[in-house]
């Protein structure tokens, strides 16, 4: 159940001057506490409990609040993402036309599940809603690359663009 | 007036009244679990489905607004099959060892499965990873048990603390605190709140019964006991007597069969309590000290105080709490004049609070070099272990406290309900300040359930402006003005639990139709307030026992010796680590 | 900013926009359009547009090259449009551009073999599109202006009689006025329910309150649904001015849209839409002149889907945990902040500057008697034409499918069509016929839903597609009412049990019963709808779920569990191929004789039968 991330915080004195001075014009904002989240996530990439104490005490509101904010949506990360990020669609129309497959062989060549990151911090895998390219599916993206109409024995090649 | 129809029965209930409301009104009742009045209206456990004629789907009572004309069938066959599916399908994801749970015969999913003969195993499946929380002294979170109806999160909202509440969402959704931490790593203050309004196990108490199991049966302890004055407002529910029953006779009688060597009363602690805060207060008032004086009995309040406006240290009293005095005199003036070792001297307190079992290990609460109190009951643990006993306590003669640490007055007792402390300081104070006997005792500005309460007294020829609040969602309210300089009290009170300690979160538990229907912190504080009444003295001063300490051992309130022993220090918390 | 003003841009920007603005009489100017709607983005067609920017520079050509939104057909995108001959050019790609700047742009010959097939007549001219079986029984309300205009521009939706509505609204009518036309037209909302949207709009103007709020649902996340996307990014103003109308109309200055954070050229489109907007003084203070002030601010999804439920979104704007609330109070009376607040999705929105333009009667003349106007579709699954399409209500399912959709691929059979999401249902074939309105989709068992139209052939499994669905909304359960956390999670459990050949029969019955007691005890639209997609398909092919119970067989061949690869002997020539394909290792043989599977150890994957070049493989 508990949420610790693995890998140790390292943000930076910017970072956090970067976000309380955002969080400073957003808390007199009526109902902005998600949008705050999505400008931490934004500097840091990720949200972890440094950072969301930060959120918590500049709003005022309980870390368990703020907490439960992050742990509702799914686009709110506790974990780093990995320098590659590889989403795999699952929607509907990916899905029948073989998606399904695409993650599992994605997920056997990287060796780690969809929503972890590999240990080299390279990729990371997210099993994603539609992402409208329904035309061109199944689709995998890699950061802003989209992949359309691929098979499981594609999926090497295109991983293997992604090197450094 | 708005008129409708619930079963064929008419029924007018005032306009924006819910249909749970209405059906109460037509003598119907409608089960409910997630539903606190005005706290948690949220309609999630939908066991208080009920039909509307015309409505698509069937809505809950507990948070649908009555409509002229509007027929309501709260008995059909088919509300009574949806509600127990729905009760099997909470049961599909309970851990239900129900024989061994600390609520069983008082879990309210108990009670209604029963009532609409479920099939425990009907539905199987997965099941919600869980873990015990044991993180801290005073409380056990077993979410196995917990059925997700967010009573726990909203009085916890309720006392402005949050440090729990719903995280992840769909069939993962569980009750937690921040990234999964154990309560000890959050800034819970210990109140036990949440536990009072839990309808299953999923909370309870840390229980120490064992401990003091332990020392009875050991040869070589002096084993002591005392109860807070709202425990004996408070226990008789156990036991079958209407809320609000004072039982202190026979609370006594059976505590000497638990085979207790003394049992002696916090009530007296109390009254030494309010020696040295009103001599404080004197004192802050004569020399310019620092102004309000706050109170520093409520540990959940002091706890809060620590993590939340640390900036108040100064301002919160330096005293002990009651149940710290006590044990603190126990080992000290006790042990010398009966010449018993401190060290086996075994203090057990008997609370109305959860937070007692935290308070009695902070640092400085150890004035004879061992722990002042040495296991802390909850009024609920006290009723387990004298039912084990075999006690059957409604046959129980009244019994009379031991001496000398029994005598108390009017003023202690009355300090389990919101404004006591306020009440039996003023008693006193006046009488300090002014050198002359008070006619009327009864401060009855000061008392009553409101949140927050305040009151202007002319004593010899100054004004004292004083504010009383319970409930930390009041406290804070106090404490911000206080903050900001906005506040010009001489002397406020603070109770951390709503009504005070009558309500504390180690007393009965009620369901949540009883807590609906009774205002059972009016007539356990009521209890408390006639034992006053009916007392000769009702003046902490006046108490010959505390006089005699005073006299013989402390020397004056507020001496060096009487800080040494009855003082305590606090400090600045950190709210995460 | 006035209506005199607004009247000079127009006609500025008409003259600008050349061949687009006439459609009879194509000017001379040549233009090119390139898509830049999502489905064609992700084919790269930024790239293609800076390709033909960048060669219209280098040959001086006098030739604007416009991003457009969703032209629709985004199964054949990137796609590319020149005017003014309108030759409609299909997955493109980087590589072609050259010839076409070189033979059509400089040249005027239409490159021919980059046309959409469809547009190529029999005697080698060029139809217009419009003549195609994709667009013919097409009627663009919502997304008129999808694929013509550059939705970055707003003098190019200033052209087409942009925020000519919202003049008349604040010069010509009165609040209830505009109300009364919204309600006269028959609209109803086209975010799922199909409530009445005048009715809305009257009842929010009605409510007790100082200040109100209108707001827009974007959160359009049914999977294969993306008819808000489009119109969002296609032609963000007609959100704008329609909820400044509806501002007007109900008495608010303050309008939220609640966009999905996973659309985001939609959301970065609406911004500059907001900002140009500001910039004409068409939002804000004092609105063409008058006393009527109005602003809208962008809230952005966090991966939700349950916070396209009205309440939920609410809660979701207030930066909580997006959990539904319960009904009553409607937002209408107590909405966002507790306030009055009007609450319709894009594609309602979209349809009403037209409506008070063209007026009730015009609205109401389109659809059925109950259901008015066109809908969006988004076309998915096993159809050749997947993309976006608008029809008339009362459309059937079989002229979208296969008249404007194109029928089913690789000579398959059509199953069924799923709409709603999932909250909707599977339409088996035998009603294909239906002619499509939120009526009659209720009555056989699904619903409009926001627009998703996901076609099924013979090899899909309906109940893995039940089962699809139900994971789908288990997901996203927001896991406050018990129905709905647990209620869904057990009838999702007995449905694996179905795929897994572990099901009884009183299973079945079983399931059907859940599916009834959620329906009725859950506490908002997504837990009381989903159980949907499992009885419709119960409903239409309970014969496929008794395969699988009763016969342990999955029809179509697609749960795994209960498939059985078996290796021929007399096919089998003992090439070993196969066993050193499977990856678990359970065939087994020597050299030259036949091999066989190990059932126990064998995963299905189906890698074996892949393999093997003689056909010696099959699946049972």
């Amino acid at each position: 159940m508990s949420k610790k991330c693995t890998v140790p915080f390292s943000g930076t004195k910017e970072q956090e001057s970067e976000l309380r001075s955002a969080l400073s014009l957003l808390k007199n904002k009526e109902g902005a506490l998600m949008e705050a989240l999505q400008t931490a996530q934004g500097i840091y990439g990720y949200l972890p409990k440094e950072v969301q104490e930060i959120v918590a005490e500049e709003f005022g509101v309980s870390l368990a609040e703020v907490y439960g904010v992050a742990t509702f949506y799914s686009q709110f990360s506790l974990m780093p993402k990995g320098k590659y990020k590889i989403g795999v669609c699952l929607g509907t129309a990916c899905y029948v036309k073989g998606s399904g497959d695409v993650l599992a062989q994605v997920e056997k060549l990287l060796g780690v599940s969809a929503g972890e990151v590999t240990p080299d911090g390279r990729f990371s895998i997210d099993a994603t809603r539609c992402i409208g390219c329904c035309g061109l599916a199944p689709v995998m993206t890699v950061n802003d690359d989209v992949y359309g109409r691929i098979t499981a024995d594609g999926v090497a090649a295109i991983l293997a663009k992604y090197k450094d | 007036m708005v008129n409708l129809k619930i079963n064929g029965i008419d029924v007018s209930v005032p306009e924006g009244s819910t249909i749970l409301e209405a059906a109460r009104a037509a003598g119907i009742r409608i089960p409910t679990l997630c539903y606190m009045k005005e706290i948690n209206a949220i309609g999630a456990c939908r066991i208080c489905m009920v039909e509307v004629k015309g409505a698509r789907s069937m809505v809950a009572a507990c948070v649908y607004p009555v409509a002229e004309g509007m027929e309501v069938t709260t008995d059909s066959d088919k509300v009574i099959a949806a509600r127990k599916t729905t009760l099997e399908l909470i049961l599909s994801d309970h851990n239900r060892s129900c024989l061994s749970c600390s609520r069983n015969l008082n879990c309210e999913l108990q009670a209604l499965s029963k009532e609409y003969g479920c099939d425990a195993t009907r539905f199987s499946g997965a099941v919600t990873e869980t873990e015990k929380d044991l993180s801290t002294d005073y409380l056990v979170r077993d979410n196995s048990k917990c059925i997700l109806c967010r009573r726990c999160v909203a009085a916890c909202k309720a006392q402005e603390v949050s440090v729990i509440g719903a995280v992840n969402r769909g069939f993962s959704t569980q009750i937690a605190c921040a990234f999964g931490e154990d309560l000890a790593h959050s800034p819970c203050v210990a109140c036990g709140q949440c536990i009072n309004v839990c309808p299953t196990g999923a909370l309870h108490e840390k229980e120490e019964i064992d401990d003091v199991k332990a020392a009875l049966a050991d040869p070589e302890k002096v084993v002591i006991v005392a109860c807070a004055p709202a425990v004996r407002a408070g226990i008789g529910e156990e036991f079958g007597y209407p809320v609000g029953t004072n039982v202190e006779g026979k609370l006594v009688t059976a505590l000497k069969r638990l085979g207790f060597d003394k049992v002696f009363d916090v009530n007296f602690a109390a009254d030494m309590t309010i020696m040295e805060e009103a001599t404080e207060l004197i004192e802050r008032i004569e020399e310019g000290g620092k102004l309000p004086l706050i109170t520093s009995c409520s540990p959940g309040w002091i706890r809060y105080m620590e993590f939340y406006y640390p900036e108040l240290i100064g301002n919160v009293s330096s005293c002990k709490s009651p149940q710290q005095m006590f044990g603190a005199l126990v080992k000290t003036y006790y042990a010398e004049k009966n010449d018993i070792d401190p060290k086996n001297i075994f203090v057990v307190s008997i609370m109305p609070c959860v937070a007692k079992k935290f308070e009695k290990t902070r640092d400085y609460e150890n004035a004879s070099g061992y722990p002042d109190i040495d296991a802390s009951l909850t009024t609920r643990e006290l009723a387990k272990l004298i039912k084990e006993k075999g006690i059957m306590f409604n046959l129980l003669p009244d019994g009379q406290m031991d001496n000398p640490m029994g005598e108390f007055s009017g003023a202690g007792v009355i300090f389990g309900a919101t404004g006591g402390v306020m009440e039996a300081a003023l008693r006193t104070a006046v009488e300090k300040i002014t050198g002359e006997t008070i006619g009327k005792l009864d401060f009855t500005e000061v008392r009553g359930t409101a949140g927050i309460k305040e009151a202007c007294y002319a004593v010899g020829g100054m004004n004292v402006k004083v504010a009383v609040a319970s409930g930390l969602s009041n406290a804070k309210e106090l404490c911000e003005k206080i903050k900001k300089g906005e506040a010009d009290y001489q002397f406020v009170e603070i109770m951390c639990c709503p009504g005070g300690c009558v309500n504390g979160g180690g007393q009965p538990i009620l369901d949540t139709y009883t807590r609906r229907e009774v205002d059972y912190k009016a007539l356990r504080a009521k209890a408390l307030y006639d034992e006053d009444q009916a007392k000769t003295i009702r003046k902490s001063h006046e108490n010959p026992v505390v006089k005699d300490i005073y006299e013989h051992y402390l020397g004056k309130p507020g001496s060096h010796k009487a800080h040494e022993i009855l003082h305590t220090k606090y400090v600045k918390r950190k709210k995460y680590e | 900013m006035d209506v005199k003003k607004l009247e000079q841009i127009k006609a500025r920007a008409l003259k600008n926009m050349g061949p687009r603005a006439v459609e009879t009489d194509y000017g001379k100017e040549r233009t090119v359009l390139v898509c830049g709607g999502t489905g064609c983005t992700s084919g790269h067609s930024r790239k293609i547009l800076e390709e033909f920017k960048r060669r219209v520079a280098e040959e001086k050509l006098d030739v604007k090259v416009i991003m457009t939104g969703c032209f629709g057909l985004c199964a054949l995108g990137p796609i590319v449009v020149v005017y003014p001959e309108g030759a409609f050019y299909a997955q493109m790609t980087e590589d072609h551009v050259a010839e076409v700047v070189e033979e059509h742009l400089k040249k005027g010959n239409v490159v021919k073999h980059l046309l959409y097939k469809e547009t190529v007549s029999e005697d080698g001219g060029i139809k217009p599109l419009g003549e195609t079986n994709f667009y013919k029984k097409q009627h663009r309300v919502a997304l008129r202006n999808c694929g013509r205009i550059n939705p970055e521009n707003i003098e190019e939706y200033i052209a087409f009689d942009g925020y000519k509505a919202l003049a008349k609204a604040l010069t010509e009518m009165s609040g209830e006025e505009v109300i009364g036309v919204i309600k006269a037209s028959g609209l109803r909302g086209r975010g799922g329910a199909g409530f009445p949207t005048g009715l809305k709009w009257e009842f929010t103007k009605k409510a007790a309150g100082d200040k109100k709020f209108v707001a827009c649902n974007a959160d359009e996340g049914d999977p294969g649904a993306f008819m808000d996307r489009s119109v969002l990014e296609g032609d963000p103003h007609a959100v704008i001015e329609a909820m400044a109308i509806a501002a007007y109309a109900v008495g608010s200055d303050q309008g939220y849209v609640y966009v999905r954070a996973e659309y985001p050229i939609a959301v970065e489109r609406l911004k500059i839409a907001i900002g140009q907007a500001r910039e004409y003084g068409l939002l804000g203070k004092n609105i063409l002149g008058t006393d009527f002030c109005f602003d809208i601010d962008i809230r952005l999804g966090a991966g939700a889907f349950v916070c396209g439920e009205e309440t939920a979104l609410m809660t979701s704007i207030e930066g909580k945990r997006g959990e539904p609330r319960p009904r009553p109070p409607f937002p209408a009376n107590k909405g966002l902040f507790g306030k009055p607040t009007l609450l319709n999705n894009v594609e309602t929105y979209a349809n009403v500057a037209q409506i008070i333009l063209n007026g009730a009667d015009w609205f109401a003349s389109m659809g059925t008697e109950k259901s008015k106007g066109t809908k969006v579709f988004a076309l998915g699954g096993k159809i050749a034409h997947t993309g976006l399409v608008e029809v008339p209500m009362g459309t059937t399912l079989r002229e979208i499918i296969y008249e404007i959709g194109g029928g089913i691929p690789d000579g398959k059979a059509f199953k069924a069509a799923q709409t709603g999401g999932p909250s909707g249902g599977c339409i088996p074939a035998s009603l294909i016929d239906t002619k499509i309105d939120y009526d009659s989709l209720t009555a056989i068992g699904s619903m409009m839903g926001s627009g998703g139209l996901i076609v099924m052939n013979e090899d899909n499994c309906m109940v893995d597609i039940a089962k699809f669905f139900l994971e789908f909304t288990v997901d996203e359960s927001c896991g406050k009412c018990t129905p709905c956390r647990i209620g869904t999670k057990r009838l999702l459990e007995m449905l694996t049990k179905v795929t897994e050949g572990k099901a009884t029969e009183e299973d079945l019955d079983k399931m059907e019963e859940l599916c009834h007691y959620i329906k009725a005890n859950a506490l908002c639209g997504l837990g009381q709808t989903a159980p949907n997609p499992v009885l419709s398909t119960l409903r239409y092919f309970r014969s496929e779920y008794e395969a699988h119970v009763k016969e342990k067989r999955c029809p179509a061949g697609v749960c795994k569990k209960l498939l059985r690869y078996e290796i021929d002997k007399e096919k089998c020539i003992g090439c070993t191929a196969c066993a050193r394909q499977c990856p678990v290792g359970a065939i087994t043989g020597t050299l030259k004789n036949p091999h066989e599977i190990d059932q126990n150890k064998c995963i299905k994957c189906g890698a074996c039968q892949e393999k093997c070049k003689f056909g010696a493989i099959s699946k049972k």
